[in-house]
């Protein structure tokens, strides 16, 4: 046996290493368990790194880009070109300022119209892999971060969480191969499974050849994967034809067209309500949506207490638990404690109840119900 | 025997060089690329398709003529890229023990100073890599990944171009040659 070992010393020792990592996989597998402490030991190694890169680029990058274009001035002009330098550099500053005020501005004007408790995360690093498409973001477990808790933009749901560890969490984008989403379109109101491709769009499967479906056409979150809450944009059908087995639809996802910056983490999610078609959900009308007809618009500094018209479907959801919640005087989305029964209607003399806002939230006769919030 | 093939099999007519690295270039180089891999690709994203972790398992793997080191080497960044990635550990462990496994053992055949022939290489275990983990990801996990031929062999050849000057400069980090 020794003679044989030494004679095949590196097959020996190939085929141990081999199987000592194919029984790691095994017991993963089978166990559905992850080998939590090498992980954690290597984000938690990798993370202050990852933020200092992001500390020293946002931070100083603009200053060093000053800076040599500061040691290329003549000698004559340096005084005055200096000044320009401060002021050029003043500007890109404040402009970044403005740039990252902006984001904070949409991501925390979403944040508030949204019914779920969400965390606003930072983008960090990417995974590893080429054409990994996982990334790692600033907030972990000790931020109340959990496995499985969605991610979501203004602009729409970015993926799910994947791995928490105490300084940052992996989030599986909605592109990866493997990562999967219940979705519902948005006027026709089909039903299907949006599917990672690897690439940057995403298939949308289960939809039968007779099921109506344009091109151009919202998809929004249905809620049935228990991961994202109902009513989140997706993204909008680029392709549309007919397959053997079903309907072949690809959709390209809104949150992922940009580059990814920041996200909001749903820790405790509501289900909303998808919107009627006749409202855009694009990026760029995702946050406030238009008033309804003859409604006036409302100041911008009522977006993050939002009353009456000019309010999205969730918006009046969120005033409709709200008004319930206060009716049996509970303050709703404040305490984990108790739960308002969401069944029992308000008495009309319950306070803040303005006409417009306790119409039901969907005027179209084959719109979804209201839906009671669903702790996720 | 002809002039190039005596030129890129020396280990016929001379004895094979062993090239020595400073302990700490073990460990900080595949970290370095490790690295490279996780932060790089979210400023730049097209270097994403960059595989550099490979790359050093491949370089030292060649580099020290030993199987069983190449086996070692190629199992410690693979653990490594798993720990940060979203896969169960052992799926780029596997991967990369057996690339610098079949590396080293290439290696003790050809004359991997070759610029030519580590081209070769790289191209040849970046499919081999790419290839093997889809098999895995298939049979081990279940998981129904699609394999691009193609765009996997547009990327292997961008993997090479930036091998052969990756490798010169590691070659700057040798010691010793025996």
């Amino acid at each position: 046996m020794e003679s044989f070992l030494s004679r095949y010393r590196n097959l020996s020792v190939l085929l141990l290493l081999i199987v000592a990592q194919l029984l790691l996989l095994a017991y993963q597998v089978k166990a559905g368990e992850d080998v939590r402490l090498i992980r954690v030991w290597a984000v938690t190694a990798v993370t202050p790194l990852a933020r200092g890169i992001e500390w020293i680029r946002g931070g100083t990058g603009g200053f060093f880009s000053g800076y040599v274009f500061l040691r290329d001035v003549q000698v004559e002009n340096q005084r005055l070109r200096q000044e320009v330098g401060q002021l050029r550099l003043r500007t890109q500053f404040l402009s970044a300022e403005l740039a990252t005020a902006d984001r904070a501005k949409a991501l925390l004007a979403f944040r508030s119209s949204l019914p779920s408790k969400t965390l606003p995360a930072r983008v960090i690093g990417t995974g590893t892999g080429a054409n990994a498409r996982v990334v790692y973001v600033d907030r972990g477990s000790t931020d109340g971060v959990m496995k499985g808790m969605a991610a979501i933009t203004p602009e729409g749901i970015v993926g799910k969480v994947v791995a928490a560890y105490p300084t940052a969490s992996l989030v599986q984008l909605i592109t990866e191969q493997g990562s999967v989403a219940g979705v519902i379109s948005q006027k026709n109101r089909v039903r299907g499974i949006l599917k990672g491709q690897g690439s940057a769009n995403c298939a949308v499967e289960y939809i039968q050849n007779e099921d109506k479906l344009e091109a151009g056409e919202w998809f929004f979150t249905s809620g049935a994967d228990r991961i994202f809450p109902r009513g989140l944009p997706v993204g909008r059908v680029k392709m549309v034809g007919e397959g053997r087995g079903g309907k072949e639809v690809i959709v390209a996802p809104s949150a992922l067209q940009a580059g990814l910056e920041e996200m909001l983490i749903v820790l405790d999610g509501v289900h909303g309500l998808i919107p009627d078609p006749q409202t855009p959900a694009s990026s760029d009308v995702s946050i406030l949506a238009p008033p309804p007809d003859g409604a006036s618009t409302q100041p911008a500094s009522s977006a993050a207490e939002p009353s009456g018209a000019g309010l999205t479907d969730a918006d009046r959801l969120r005033e409709k638990y709200k008004r319930i919640g206060e009716s049996q005087g509970i303050e709703f989305g404040a305490s984990p404690g108790r739960v308002a029964d969401f069944n029992r209607t308000p008495t009309p003399e319950a306070p803040a109840a303005k006409p417009e806002a306790a119409k039901p939230e969907v005027a179209k006769p084959n719109a979804p119900k209201p839906v009671p919030p669903v702790k996720q | 025997m002809s002039e190039f093939t005596e030129n890129l099999i020396p280990g016929l007519t001379t004895k094979s060089k062993i090239s020595r690295f400073r302990p700490a270039s073990y460990v900080l180089i595949p970290l370095a690329a490790i690295l490279f891999q996780v932060y790089v690709p979210r400023f730049v994203e097209y270097l994403s398709y960059l595989e550099l972790p490979l790359m050093v398992t491949v370089y030292f793997a060649i580099m020290r003529r030993q199987p069983v080191a190449g086996a070692i080497i190629g199992a410690a960044i693979g653990l490594a890229q798993d720990s940060l990635s979203s896969h169960p550990l052992g799926m780029f462990g596997i991967v990369m023990t057996l690339a610098g496994y079949f590396a080293a053992s290439i290696s003790q055949r050809f004359d991997v100073e070759n610029s030519a022939l580590r081209f070769i290489l790289s191209f040849f275990f970046f499919l081999f890599h790419q290839v093997f983990f889809w098999v895995l990801a298939r049979g081990l996990l279940g998981q129904n990944l699609d394999l691009l031929v193609p765009q996997k062999i547009i990327f292997a050849f961008l993997n090479s171009v930036v091998a052969v000057p990756l490798f010169l400069i590691l070659d700057r980090l040798k010691i010793e040659d025996r």
